[in-house]
């Protein structure tokens, strides 16, 4: 058989989309989780900011048309409690540094809108966080515009950051890790009937045909399909070529039949010894051909009833005295003694008697034709776990051919070139073997020349 | 201790970066230590013979690093690092405040070890500000004077007292001038910010013409002396290194809050020798495995159960929050109410 070609692997191909599928997903929700988490730790931050600075601007007021403000200790302690940053802070009236660290930026320009203003910008060497708020503050005849800037470092942010993205980071490496487990076992699941498949096919015997009737994903149906249908074309193919060979076969016997029986009426009426001599041989001959057509005949008949067995009760012990009882004239022409060895009591079997007593005929008839002259041919049948009928003979065995390949379909022993043969007999008998879940075992005979061929066959 | 008039100082911060003259020094003194092979320059608010004890023992157990201890009031201190970025490697006060700036305004270099590590919350900021001494303002009062008088445990308690007997403590009340002291400030501010009662007690301190005190030392002498009754205020620790030799005084803690000072160290940013800074910082924040120190130097160590002492405790905490009293407009308001207060003629 042509080993297949192996190119690629389905599941090696799902998993690693899934991998692929988990680890852009787990990417994502790091990113998302850290994008998130992020931006709410800034607006917190930004929050208190704001807070900070409106309390700040709440504390503003006027004294003799000055701006004057007394900051809250609130204002900056709750600055404090969240995180150790720096804290700077300044209040700008008109330009001018009212209160604060006076080098802060103020946003510029700071009086288009009253909404609180955040920005990220470097002071005295740190990145700050700062927040300006801008506040009307009547004095006396006029309003003046204040404005309140507090801004504050970034070092409990980035902990709380750092802190984030180790988390973020951990639970995205963990989801990655389940989910390509799972994708394994989801591999291994969806490829599961597939493989199911695969196996009833693979466990078919060598001429089972049948259709495969096991339930399928409707993925494989189409391919289940095409099975079947390739099945049954090659059995319709393989009917044919039986049949054929079948059809010719009888079709040759019967003229055989008549052209020997005239063969026959020539012969007695023949005087020369040559001539006599000659038409004996031909006489043999057409036996042979007409064996063989019987042979033929017979294996078809097999093969077409392996396939629809019918089975009844019948008892080997009988079978085999019938078998033995047919073919006594032919030994007896030859001097050949059939020993039986049966045990006395009932040997129930369920199977199809026309074809096990086919199999046991052309055993008897193969052993009959190749002991010698004058010898014993043993059948014996034990009953210890299956049943084993056993025929030995004492003639030449099979040589030096390979046992494993005798059973073929004409294949012959490598010394029988005398003797005519179809090399049918032990195919038809192990064909029938199989289909009643048996075997057929081969071997030369133990202690002393001849072969031994034995038919096994379960006890029901 | 040495606070003195921290006004000027503040507003040559705050608002101009015209340097002023060099700070200046008190007192300086040099420890030359067995091996020396380092130096470590010490700008401190702590008089050579409070602190003289640490040193030593310090050179004990790092006999290679001599010390040069200079004393300053707060505010030279303030001044020395933040205007004329002197190279100390060590920057010890009593103004919380200002040591607070410093750190904020980033003027302290970051240190940590397993011995800082150990430190309470409350008496670490940012890796830079270490609290190694915690010391309370209280009450301290002459035995005379309230022999016929019960003592007051509360700040309500004690207005209730000079309600009631106003002849009695007429010009016998002693208290910091917030004016001159930094330390006297802080515990002013701080009183305002915890109780309601500050106000109304310091307006009926003003009204029995209180005496007004640079430092803890002369109010106790004047208590021991007899020219006061009672001074409000003054540094637990000040007063009970005195209480041995000076008998007729009694401290008296108050049980509705005490404000507890908590001195810090810092390791300037132009230190020459910041790792001999870091070691002194170590050797200070262990000082509560040397019993043998608060005894001689009177200064009570960090302990991390303060809280379980005494529910009155309450450390000023370090942070953001201590900038505020330092803002100019503030400073001139509170001062100002301060004074109206005070000063009633």
């Amino acid at each position: 058989m042509t080993p297949a070609l192996a190119k690629g692997s389905i599941r090696r191909r799902l998993v690693l989309q899934l991998a692929g599928i988990a680890a852009l997903l787990s990417l994502t929700f790091f990113l998302v989780v850290r994008a998130v988490a992020e931006q709410a730790a800034e607006d917190t931050q930004d929050n208190i900011l704001a807070a900070s600075a409106t309390s700040i601007a709440d504390a503003l007021y006027s004294e003799r048309g000055f701006v004057r403000l007394e900051l809250p200790y609130s204002a900056l302690s709750m600055l404090g409690t969240i995180s150790e940053d720096r804290v700077f802070y300044r209040v700008v009236v008109d330009d001018e540094t009212l209160t604060g660290y006076d080098d802060l930026p103020a946003r510029e320009p700071w009086m288009d809108s009253r909404e609180n203003k955040f920005s990220t910008l470097t002071y005295r060497g740190e990145t700050v966080r700062s927040v300006a708020v801008t506040r009307a503050v009547s004095t006396g005849s006029q309003i003046t515009d204040v404005m309140v800037i507090v801004a504050q470092t970034r070092l409990g942010l980035e902990a709380i950051s750092t802190r984030i993205t180790a988390t973020a980071t951990a639970v995205g490496a963990g989801f990655f890790i389940v989910a390509t487990a799972l994708s394994l076992l989801a591999a291994q699941t969806a490829l599961l009937p597939l493989n199911r498949l695969a196996q009833s096919v693979a466990r078919r015997g060598m001429a089972d045909l049948r259709p495969v009737v096991a339930e399928t994903p409707v993925e494989l149906i189409p391919l289940v399909q095409s099975l079947n249908n390739f099945m049954s074309r090659l059995r319709a193919s393989l009917t044919r070529s039986e049949d054929f060979i079948a059809e010719a076969a009888h079709r040759v016997r019967t003229p055989l039949a008549t052209v020997r029986t005239q063969a026959e009426v020539v012969h007695r009426r023949l005087s020369g010894a040559d001539d006599k001599k000659a038409l004996r041989e031909m006489i043999r001959a057409i036996d042979e051909s007409s064996r063989s057509a019987g042979q033929l005949l017979d294996h078809a008949m097999v093969t077409f009833r392996t396939d629809h067995l019918k089975t009844s009760d019948i008892d080997l012990g009988d079978m085999i005295r019938d078998v033995c009882d047919r073919l006594f004239p032919t030994a007896d022409l030859k001097d050949i003694h059939i020993a039986r060895d049966c045990p006395a009591q009932p040997l129930p079997f369920s199977g199809d008697p026309i074809l096990l007593q086919n199999a046991l005929r052309n055993i008897l008839d193969n052993a009959i034709k190749y002991s010698p002259a004058d010898s014993t041919i043993t059948v014996r049948l034990t009953a210890n776990g299956a049943y084993r009928i056993a025929f030995s003979d004492q003639g030449r065995g099979f040589g030096d051919a390979d046992l494993t390949q005798i059973v073929g379909r004409f294949e012959r022993g490598s010394n029988v070139g005398d003797i005519v043969g179809s090399g049918l007999g032990l195919t038809i008998a192990d064909e029938v073997a199989r289909a009643h879940g048996g075997r057929l075992e081969i071997s030369a005979n133990t202690g002393g020349q001849g072969a031994c061929v034995t038919v096994l066959l379960p006890r029901s | 201790m040495r606070h003195r008039s921290i006004t000027a100082i503040l507003t040559g911060f705050m608002l101009a970066a015209t340097p002023l003259a060099a700070f200046e020094v008190e007192d300086s003194k040099v420890y030359d230590a067995a091996a020396g092979t380092s130096i470590i320059r010490i700008i401190s608010t702590a008089d050579i013979d409070v602190f003289e004890p640490i040193i030593l023992a310090f050179q004990q157990q790092h006999p290679d690093i001599d010390v040069d201890y200079t004393v300053a009031s707060s505010a030279e201190v303030m001044k020395a690092l933040y205007e004329e970025g002197e190279p100390f490697d060590l920057a010890i006060s009593s103004a919380m405040d200002l040591q607070t700036k410093l750190a904020n305004d980033g003027y302290a270099r970051t240190y940590a070890s397993t011995v800082t590590a150990t430190l309470p919350d409350w008496a670490n900021w940012r890796d830079q500000l270490f609290a190694f001494t915690q010391e309370p303002a209280v009450l301290v009062v002459s035995e005379a004077a309230f022999r016929d008088i019960p003592l007051p445990t509360t700040r309500e308690d004690l207005i209730e007292l000079l309600r009631d007997h106003p002849e009695h403590f007429q010009g016998r009340i002693g208290t910091y001038d917030v004016r001159t002291s930094g330390l006297g400030y802080l515990f002013a501010t701080q009183d305002s910010r915890n109780t309601g009662s500050y106000w109304r007690l310091t307006e009926l301190m003003g009204r029995l013409d209180t005496k007004l005190y640079c430092c803890s030392g002369q109010m106790i002498t004047d208590i021991a002396e007899g020219r006061l009754a009672f001074a409000y205020n003054v540094l637990g620790s000040y007063a009970s290194s005195r209480l041995k030799d000076t008998p007729g005084i009694r401290i008296v803690p108050f049980n509705d809050f005490l404000s507890v000072m908590l001195r810090t160290a810092l390791i300037p940013k132009t230190a020459e020798n910041p790792e001999a800074g870091g070691v002194m910082i170590d050797f200070l924040a262990a000082l509560n495995t040397r019993p043998d120190l608060t005894e001689q130097t009177g200064l009570p160590p960090i302990s991390g159960d303060i809280g379980d002492l005494s529910n009155a405790m309450r450390p000023i905490r370090l942070g953001p929050g201590l900038l505020v009293f330092l803002d100019r407009l503030q400073r001139d308001t509170f001062l100002r109410s301060w004074s109206s207060s005070m000063e009633q003629e």
